[in-house]
């Protein structure tokens, strides 16, 4: 069969870290980035006889995670333990929920191709996450690891969707929403490169019409929203393939290799009862009032959905665009305050999408370090919208706001980059370079209107590009005519 | 009933024991006699009971989301026995 004789099957669990101060279950601080083993404590490295205590943020969390993918929230919860042995779980269990999530049967909106499509969410439970394992040079060539338990009790949402999504892209724009909608939320900080924001994908390609799924396979190690769709297209073509070999596909995690760009085998994935999850008797349920879940969702901000539909009803914009502009909230209220200064959304959405991005993509920068601010960028706007500078000599700016965070006037006024519009001025420009060229304007008059761009061109040289280009045009046009 | 060799070696696994043959062979008749103990519960009639998942009555235990002192690294790596660099230094795991 051919790739297109199947259809692609989707579904993502992501893992969020909780913005809390500290662990989930002791007073250890949460914060990224410390010297290995110093932010841990009996607790939170299982030793015997510790006991542990759940942080009541990390529920406040839970819930208004849950709220923001429009999920049930549990009014009867509890905590399981789920058994394996490696070296950065010293426990030997990790805390999780098994048969009671806090959050289930919820539901994101995404775009695709412009169309709204609802992608299930199946349940998102509280879990604690692990350690973290260092190896010294390569791995296959060390002989010891070395274990940090910084990361040990670090509060984690774990998402699972349904499987709805149909092609990598779609799952792109899935975590891309969910990253948005959890920042939005307040509940993490969703950075992929310092794992606070970590995803598998479940994929699995069945004949088309094909109503069973086929055999699932996990794969682990995306680190990047790139790396998520190039690991599913990869392992979907692969599996396509196994198939129309005959070959009989295997339930199984594989790993998203980086550098080779291609998915490999690492184990055969445990069955759920291997992990002989029971009810952890350290931990007492929990009772969740409705008041509390009414007082979460009353404190809720306008979240990436309602932002990206206010957008697109008020302004007119694409799926696309508001999808890029509801990426964090800080961009969006970057962009917000820009259209309150200059009513021209399409335009300042252009702005902040072409250049902006591409400065701060550049110089590895957040919009929070942005050094002017929307004001200044609508001062700029402004200024190209009354003429008083050309779109050209507007970049130019930019990249001298963007650098010195200086405001868009005074870096004109300092260049002199002022756009001449000032049609005596150009007018006697004019009729020298016309004087200084008869064969050209005898050309145009011959009926060689592309003669007109060359003596544009002259014009723009003559004022090192501070003409007006659009009057120019029109001012040789009259003066040709008139003579 | 005694359990499986197989069952026996499956659990073993899981639990990261190595077992002797003649082990395996006690093992699974002494769990199989555990798990026939434990069959007595199911005896019971519990339809109409809610499953119990906490012996304790109590809920909604909290703590505030605080930071308290962690403990000094080389207390926590005193028991450790072996460690580098502030690492605890465990046998490569792939």
């Amino acid at each position: 069969m051919k790739a297109y004789d199947y259809e692609i099957v989707i579904g993502l669990e992501v893992h969020v870290e909780l913005k809390t101060k500290t662990k989930i279950f002791c007073g250890c601080s949460n914060r990224f980035g410390a010297e290995p083993n110093t932010n841990v404590c009996p607790i939170c490295s299982g030793f015997p006889g510790a006991l542990p205590v759940l942080n009541q943020q990390v529920v406040e969390y839970a819930i208004r995670a849950g709220l923001a993918l429009n999920c049930e929230i549990a009014s009867y919860t509890k905590f399981d333990s789920k058994n394996y042995f490696y070296p950065d779980l010293p426990n030997a269990y990790q805390v999780s929920q098994y048969d009671r999530p806090i959050c289930s049967n919820g539901y994101m909106d995404i775009y695709v191709d412009g169309k709204p499509k609802r992608i299930g969410i199946n349940r998102a439970h509280i879990e604690e996450d692990a350690g973290k394992l260092v190896h010294q040079g390569s791995i296959t060539e060390t002989a010891y690891s070395l274990v940090d338990l910084n990361r040990c009790g670090v509060p984690l949402l774990e998402i699972v969707s349904m499987p709805d999504m149909r092609q990598a892209a779609e799952a792109r724009q899935y975590l891309e929403k969910l990253r948005s909608t959890m920042l939005f939320a307040g509940v993490s900080d969703c950075k992929m490169e310092e794992g606070s924001l970590r995803c598998d994908a479940n994929v699995s390609v069945r004949p088309w019409g094909e109503q069973a799924l086929g055999t699932r396979v996990e794969i682990k190690n995306l680190n990047s929203f790139r790396s998520l769709e190039k690991a599913i297209e990869y392992e979907a073509r692969r599996q396509m393939e196994a198939l129309d070999d005959g070959e009989v596909l295997v339930q199984e995690t594989r790993t998203w290799d980086e550098e080779k760009q291609v998915t490999r085998s690492m184990r055969s994935k445990e069955e759920a009862q291997d992990y002989r999850y029971f009810p952890n008797p350290d931990l007492p349920p929990l009772v969740i009032p409705r008041e509390w879940v009414e007082s979460v969702a009353r404190s809720m901000p306008e979240l990436p959905q309602q932002a990206q539909l206010r957008l697109m009803e008020k302004y007119g914009l694409s799926a696309y665009d508001v999808s890029i502009l509801t990426s964090s909230p800080e961009y969006l209220a970057f962009f917000d305050r820009c259209v309150a200064a200059f009513a021209q959304p399409k335009a300042v959405a252009n702005w902040m999408m072409g250049e902006l991005n591409k400065f701060l993509n550049q110089s590895n920068l957040q919009i929070t370090e942005c050094r002017f601010s929307p004001e200044h960028l609508a001062e700029l706007l402004k200024m190209i919208d009354e003429g008083a500078v050309s779109g050209k000599m507007a970049k130019d700016i930019f990249a001298e706001m963007f650098a010195s965070g200086k405001p868009a006037a005074q870096i004109v006024k300092e260049k002199g980059l002022a756009q001449i519009s000032d049609q005596d001025t150009l007018i006697a420009m004019i009729e020298e370079v016309l004087k200084a060229n008869p064969k050209v304007v005898e050309d145009y008059r011959g009926g060689k209107q592309k003669a007109a761009g060359f003596l544009v061109g002259q014009i723009m040289k003559a004022t090192k590009g501070q003409a007006n280009p659009t009057l120019v045009n029109q001012l040789i046009d009259k003066c040709l005519s008139a003579e | 009933m005694a359990l499986t060799i197989k069952e026996v070696e499956h659990v073993a696994l899981l639990a990261r024991l190595s077992l002797s043959e003649d082990e395996k062979v006690k093992l699974s008749q002494q769990l199989g006699a555990i798990l026939n103990y434990a069959d007595t519960l199911n005896t019971i009639p519990t339809d109409n009971v809610e499953p119990l998942t906490h012996i304790l009555s109590v809920h909604n235990v909290f703590r505030a989301d605080e930071v308290q002192p962690s403990m000094p690294r080389e207390e926590m790596l005193a028991n450790a026995p072996l460690v580098e660099a502030g690492y605890y230094k465990v046998p490569k795991i792939m």
